[in-house]
């Protein structure tokens, strides 16, 4: 395996974790305030927080580590990424500012403000979708390179239907995966009301969710063939992938074995996007820039790797005592500490 | 308005973002230590007003991190979305640092999340003391990190550039460049050091406003004892960082002391102003302690501006941001002093209204020290965004929309500024200390039943 695959690999890895935990915070959000306007509040609100107050500043670090990763292993990424993706990706950072804060403000501050409530849950859905400008312009044809000088064609994004099919696709996909872990989480805290609204909220979602991968598959064939042929070369990937979400569907559906359905819920996402990761391979930006020349230099890559494997040896242990004391603590699930 | 120019709407984005993410990034490094050292007394005297403090510091810091979080992750971003070609070049030699600062970030908000939520599950509050101590590591091993990138900016070093192409590239000699001591260390000692006045300044706040409880006389003390230690800690290795300038960067040295021609037994210019033909008028001179500044010699020779060529000097405008930057230094230096002297002697009090009042100031104008002082760093290095490498012009993006997320920006600072102001009032003012003590106790009663 050469340093570049290592490299990708790596931050790929810490982009799906961030895929999975920031899904359930994005999708927590929105419930929450969904279920608000519902009337249903009182149901799953206390669940959601309990969830969330420990785990939200760690799930923004996820992607903290995914960019600054990525321009350290791959320098070029900063000047292509970073010119095109000027005003996309300042949204993004608007939006989960007042996020993040705005949660801080609500939880730890003013209780019960409506205001902070609403901005919370609708960036829950715009977050995910300014996201997937990076996924879509990956794709190619949406960049102009001229003298050095490079431009984001709005207007080819915006009238993309592919780039469309992937904001649909992350939309449904936060909600689905949110809904079944939060179908767990409320199960496992004996709350049986809470459960019960959660369960139908990842019913409700996951066909949506199934659907959009089948029309970004579609679309992806028009825009990217070279792509899209890749992907069919690994195509038991994605049937594995669709078996994944039938099982967790069906799991739910049966009232059994919520854990095991949102296991089954992260393999569906895992397979699906390291299939599309390695059907991307070589490219970071088609036909732009391939993983080979966007590398950094040999000395940095080994002195990164090295930094990498002792961050891990630090983070795993306090990850593990943090799921140990939240997450998998049945008292504290359960509200009694 | 300005026309559309890149370079200068990044130039004043990238400020806008850091002047307002340092002001709670230094509270995010320095206040832990205090927490922890508040937790730490408590548990040893066993004395419950300092784990109230512990609790209630941790409560207000925990808005002050939220901020600090989301405005470093713009920044963070904004390196690369801004300056993609600086960042190009620079992420060759410089990533590694960079990389490890995510980490030790990580690490910080691990245990800052088991820290705030484990406060009654422990029955030795021993564990729960120990939970702060990664999140302490965690806090300034980020400032640490970021600092030595900064640093790298001022004296590049651990790479050759041939052609256009760098190579030979030393990760580890990157980061132990010239500048990397003196700039760790005299953030660490100021964040430190702020942190103190700033929680001293709202202990005293309330002494002021009538509160008599003991409960905010032991805050005010248990703030301004570290205060001073930091503040003599930051004035030295302030001292350290003018020998660095002189040796390394002499045009941030000449253009902060308006020194203009080479000379020996160099004078040291406070304030003042210059006419047309850069000579300094008003201003008041030390003779002699310039060239001590710069090589703790009196007749030393120090270099003047006049050396350079005139398109990388520096403005000269940074002179009021240093001489600003030392005299709130040495000034509060000298309120945390007579604090404690009043403190010591048995027959005056330190609670008397006037020193209250600049106590009260004390924490503002550090964090306004904060601002200058970096002001005068970062704008002291101007024309060079890596100096003697790249010049920030050539670093920009080329990118259009740069005003207007400009504006966008300015207007998010400021909504961030308002609410978090307006939750942090609250959240104190609805749950004041007497209160709050009340309620511990009796919870406490009930306990022992």
């Amino acid at each position: 395996m050469t340093l570049e695959l290592v490299g990708i690999s790596v931050l790929w890895l810490f982009l799906f974790g961030y895929v999975i935990i920031g899904s359930i915070d994005f999708g927590a959000g929105f419930f929450s305030t969904y279920s608000d306007w519902a009337g249903k509040k009182h149901l799953i609100h206390k669940i959601i927080q309990r969830y969330l107050s420990p785990v939200w500043e760690v799930t923004n670090v996820f992607l903290v580590f995914f960019f600054v990763g990525i321009v350290g292993f791959f320098p070029k990424t900063a000047y292509y990424y970073g010119t095109a993706l000027l005003v996309p990706a300042s949204i993004s950072i608007i939006l989960l500012a007042i996020r993040g804060s705005y949660y801080a403000f609500g939880t730890y501050g003013v209780k019960d403000n409506k205001w902070y409530a609403f901005f919370y849950g609708m960036t829950g859905i715009f977050i995910p979708a300014s996201f997937t400008t990076v996924l879509t312009i990956s794709e190619g044809g949406f960049i102009d390179i001229q003298d050095n000088r490079i431009t984001l064609l709005y207007g080819e994004l915006l009238r993309s239907p592919y780039s469309w099919g992937v904001v649909l696709l992350a939309i449904v996909s936060v909600l689905f995966i949110s809904a079944s872990f939060l179908t767990y989480y409320a199960h496992a805290a004996g709350d049986e009301k809470a459960t019960r609204l959660l369960r139908m909220y990842s019913l409700l979602w996951s066909f949506p969710s199934i659907l959009a991968a089948f029309a970004v598959m579609f679309t992806l064939k028009g825009h990217n063939p070279v792509h899209f042929s890749k992907m069919l070369d690994i195509g038991w990937v994605f049937v594995l992938s669709a078996l994944f979400f039938a099982g967790a569907v069906y799991l739910i559906y049966k009232k059994s074995q919520y854990g095991t359905a949102f296991v089954l819920v992260v393999l569906q996402y895992g397979f699906a996007f390291f299939g599309y990761g390695f059907s991307h391979y070589p490219y970071l930006l088609y036909p732009h820039l391939t993983i080979y020349d966007g590398f950094t230099n040999p000395t940095m890559a080994i002195a990164l790797i090295i930094a990498f494997i002792a961050g891990l040896l630090l983070l795993l242990p306090s990850l593990y005592l943090l799921m140990r004391l939240f997450l998998f603590n049945k008292k504290y699930v359960k509200g009694e500490i | 308005m300005f026309t559309y120019n890149a370079v200068l709407y990044s130039r004043i984005l990238t400020e806008v973002t850091l002047a307002f993410h340092i002001l709670f990034a230094t509270i995010g490094v320095g206040v832990p230590l205090l927490i922890a050292l508040a937790q730490w007394i408590g548990i040893k005297r066993n004395d419950p007003h300092y784990i109230l403090l512990a609790r209630r510091w941790t409560r207000g810091f925990v808005i002050t991190v939220a901020v600090g979080v989301v405005t470093g992750t713009a920044i963070g971003l904004q390196l690369s979305l801004l300056w993609p070609n600086f960042m190009e070049l620079a992420g060759q030699v410089i990533s590694l640092p960079l990389f490890l600062e995510t980490f030790a970030f990580f690490f910080e908000a691990i245990f800052l999340g088991i820290y705030l939520y484990t406060w009654d599950r422990f029955k030795n509050q021993m564990k729960h003391f120990l939970l702060l101590i990664p999140v302490v590591i965690g806090s300034s091993a980020s400032a640490l990190f970021i600092t030595i990138v900064n640093a790298f900016m001022n004296t590049p070093q651990g790479f050759e550039l041939k052609d256009g192409v760098i190579v030979s590239i030393q990760p580890l000699v990157a980061m132990f460049n010239p500048a990397m001591p003196t700039k760790v260390g005299h953030v660490l000692a100021s964040a430190y050091m702020t942190s103190a006045f700033v929680l001293a300044s709202i202990a005293a706040y309330r002494i002021l406003r009538g509160s008599k409880h003991v409960y905010h006389k032991k805050a005010l003390h248990i703030t301004l004892v570290p205060a001073l230690v930091f503040s003599l800690a930051t004035a030295i290795i302030g001292d350290f960082s003018g020998k660095f300038l002189a040796e390394y960067q002499p045009e941030k040295l000449a253009a902060a002391e308006w020194h203009f021609e080479t000379s020996e037994k160099a004078p040291l210019v406070l304030f003042g102003s210059l006419d047309e033909n850069n000579k300094v008028k008003n201003g008041i001179t030390i003779p002699y302690a310039l060239s001590i500044l710069a090589h703790n010699n009196p007749n030393a020779e120090v270099v003047g501006l006049n050396e350079f060529p005139a398109d990388e000097l520096p403005p000269l405008y940074i002179h009021y941001f240093f001489d600003l930057m030392v005299t709130i230094g040495v000034l509060l230096t000298v309120v945390a002093f007579i604090y404690l002297i009043l403190h010591k002697r048995r027959k005056s009090t330190p609670y008397r209204k006037s020193l209250l009042v600049t106590i009260v100031l004390s924490g503002p104008l550090a964090l306004l020290a904060i601002e200058l002082g970096w002001i005068f760093a970062e704008v002291g290095r101007q024309p060079w965004i890596l100096r003697g490498y790249m010049k920030t012009s050539t670093g920009a993006t080329t990118a259009d929309y740069v005003d207007i997320l400009l504006i966008c920006f300015i207007a998010l600072y400021a909504l961030l500024a308002i609410v978090s102001t307006i939750v942090l009032r609250k959240m104190f003012k609805n749950n004041p200390v007497e209160q709050e003590f009340e309620q511990m106790n009796s919870a406490q009663e009930v306990n022992n039943l």
